[in-house]
């Protein structure tokens, strides 16, 4: 097989030729690890990193050597005869906020610029025993906070349909490398939309598990209550085989459950079969439907999008979840509450850089004062301002409190609308990808985007985005977000894998067939540069 | 009208510890205010006897099993410090000099 036939396998295609002996590992790992290469770009500026690359930028390390040697390892084990895990062979990338022994991880920020984990994270490990090439560590956005990757200390990543648009945040790595075909498959996390928001703008499929249900050790905190470590895919089915991987109860998490993996590949399987939706109540959010902002075309395939579901069996419905209004405002004053707590330790004395002050006395608050504001950019500033101004005395109840309190008014009202409904959905983002630079200079612009992801975290519902077609005013991907009750993380791969059969039918293949060759996109970016 | 003021936002600054310049304090103090306008809609929303939610999934006393287990090493804890001396992170002076 080609290199390029090679890289368009899904994980599941991939698997199968794996084990029938038709491909190795190693030429399958291989074969990604080449086609990142050509499609990773130039550094624009090799003495400035922050610049980024004339291409994707979806990479900030590459462990050729390591995957390899792993897919060398599988393929004598298959040889061998060896009982194998059904993924094992198969590569994955992982996002750069998941700790990783033997590569670096930066989490995007200088601050961690040549810091080395001791340990690996439960889901590493986990891929690891499944023995699953790690082809290396995605970019983001500075500690996971944005939805460009605009924010990352080491250059944007780039939108693999067009190279001047942002891939979304703060996972735009992980998802360009999959809709890019980088890899098959790359693990995300996702605080307020960081994995489904950037699946959407790119045309990729990306979930956000029950809360506690795929564990955080070894996942670097942002906001602990609202964090949560989910699958990118180019697939409903591929997701939820590698959400089988990371799934289950871990002792190193104190927020873990103790629930066992559900079967969401068969529920994805029975999903796509003929009537597969058949009596399934679907939600229509009206708050969702004519929200502010929202663009035509996203408008426009989002109501396709629910025709098709009626097609295939669905009911579908409208309902109200009347507070989610106000959880834009409760997700923000939580988020960065967290965030101005968790970054307490980024001071300069057990890791990470530390900055000595230019001129005065070295004491050790003004070294911390000087290592933080070096080692973080303004938007984790921001953040951390807001959220020590929401904690700060005579002001908690008026911010944190009644955030707080909002919380729990949004989990009632997707509690009320559960009982009317077994799925809700929506579109994913208001808008296809915004152009590079544009919402960079207004942080409140760029916060808008996540109003239909956000409502997600704050109740711990899982969630996924698949993808709904192209917006025909500029020929970019659309998302739709399915969300389910907490718990209930298989029926939302049913749900969302009957969307996809029903959609690709009409599309006669999968969306991503039609993404434009990467490599033509970065020559045409270099020649017109060059002009 | 500006809700924060600069001083505000230096002092927020000193007790994050985060050094800042005057025209980042500028900046950062009228960020904020269009921010902070923006989320305090909150106080807006039906709250009154609502409870707080701290955690999606309500749990309490998680705890394991009493029994040694093994973590990192003394190297392992120290190979990322920015200073070390005699298996301690060392750091500068804690105490001001004037």
């Amino acid at each position: 097989m080609s290199r390029n036939e090679l890289v368009q396998l899904s994980a599941a295609a991939a698997a199968a030729k794996l084990a029938a002996g038709e491909v190795s590992s190693e030429e399958l790992t291989r074969a990604h690890l080449e086609h990142i290469a050509s499609t990773e770009g130039e550094a624009l500026d090799a003495a400035d990193r922050s610049r980024g690359t004339s291409g994707l930028n979806s990479f900030l390390h590459v462990a050729q050597e390591e995957a390899l040697a792993t897919a060398r390892g599988v393929d004598a084990s298959r040889a061998a005869g060896d009982d194998l895990h059904p993924l094992a062979g198969v590569p994955v990338a992982v996002k750069d906020n998941i700790v990783t022994r033997g590569m670096p991880t930066t989490a995007a920020s200088r601050m961690l610029e040549g810091w080395l984990s001791p340990y690996d994270a439960t889901v590493v490990a986990k891929l690891r025993e499944a023995r699953m090439p790690i082809l290396g560590k995605t970019n983001l956005d500075e500690f996971a906070m944005g939805s460009s990757t605009e924010h990352s200390a080491f250059g944007a990543t780039r939108n693999p349909w067009d190279l001047d648009r942002i891939p979304g945040g703060s996972g735009g790595g992980s998802a360009a490398a999959v809709a890019a075909f980088q890899a098959p498959l790359a693990l995300g996390s996702d605080t307020g939309g960081s994995i489904r928001q950037p699946a959407a703008v790119t045309g990729s499929v990306g979930v956000h598990p029950t809360y506690g249900s795929v564990s955080r050790y070894g996942a670097i905190a942002m906001a602990s209550s609202l964090d949560q470590i989910g699958p990118h895919a180019r697939t409903v089915r591929d997701a939820a085989l590698l959400h089988e991987v990371l799934g289950g109860h871990d002792p190193r998490d104190a927020t873990s459950l103790k629930d066992p993996v559900g079967p969401y590949a068969a529920q994805a399987a029975e999903g796509a079969a003929e009537g597969g939706l058949r009596g399934m109540r679907v939600g229509v959010v009206k708050e969702l439907l004519d929200a502010e902002g929202i663009q035509a075309g996203v408008s426009q395939r989002f109501r396709e999008s629910l025709e098709a579901l009626r097609a295939a069996g669905a009911e579908v419905l409208e309902v109200s979840l009347p507070n989610l209004r106000y959880s834009l405002g409760a997700y923000y004053l939580i988020m960065s509450s967290e965030v101005s707590s968790n970054l307490a330790k980024y001071d300069g004395v057990r890791f990470g850089s530390r900055t000595l002050p230019e001129d005065g006395p070295v004491t050790i608050e003004r070294v911390m004062a000087a290592t933080r504001a070096a080692g973080f950019n303004p938007e984790a500033k921001r953040r951390i301002i807001l959220g020590t101004y929401a904690l700060s005395a005579g002001y908690y109840d008026q911010y944190y409190g009644a955030a707080q309190k909002v919380r729990t008014l949004v989990m009632r009202d997707f509690e009320q609308a559960f009982g009317q409904v077994d799925v809700l959905v929506s579109p994913t983002s208001p808008t296809t990808a915004f152009p590079v630079g544009e919402k960079v200079e207004d942080p409140l612009a760029m916060y808008l985007n996540d109003i239909a992801t956000i409502p997600v975290n704050l109740a711990g519902v899982p969630a996924i985005s698949v993808p709904g077609g192209l917006a025909p005013e500029n020929g970019l991907p659309v998302g739709v977000q399915f969300v389910a009750p907490v718990r209930e993380d298989a029926r939302l791969y049913r749900a969302a894998a009957g969307l996809e059969a029903a959609l690709e039918a009409e599309w006669g293949g999968p969306l991503l067939d039609r993404l434009p060759s990467t490599e033509s996109l970065i020559s045409a970016r270099t020649e017109g540069a060059a002009k | 009208m500006s809700a924060i003021s600069r001083d505000q936002v230096a002092h927020l600054a000193n007790l994050a510890r985060i050094e800042m310049g005057d025209q980042e304090l500028d900046l950062m103090a009228a960020e904020l205010d269009v921010i902070v306008d923006a989320v305090a809609s909150v106080a807006e929303a039906p709250i009154q006897d609502v409870p707080p939610t701290s955690h999606p999934i309500a749990m309490s006393n998680v705890l394991r099993e009493d029994v040694v287990e093994e973590g990192l090493t003394s190297e392992e804890a120290l190979m990322n410090a920015p200073d070390a001396e005699d298996g301690q992170f060392k750091v500068p002076a804690i105490l001001n000099e004037d």
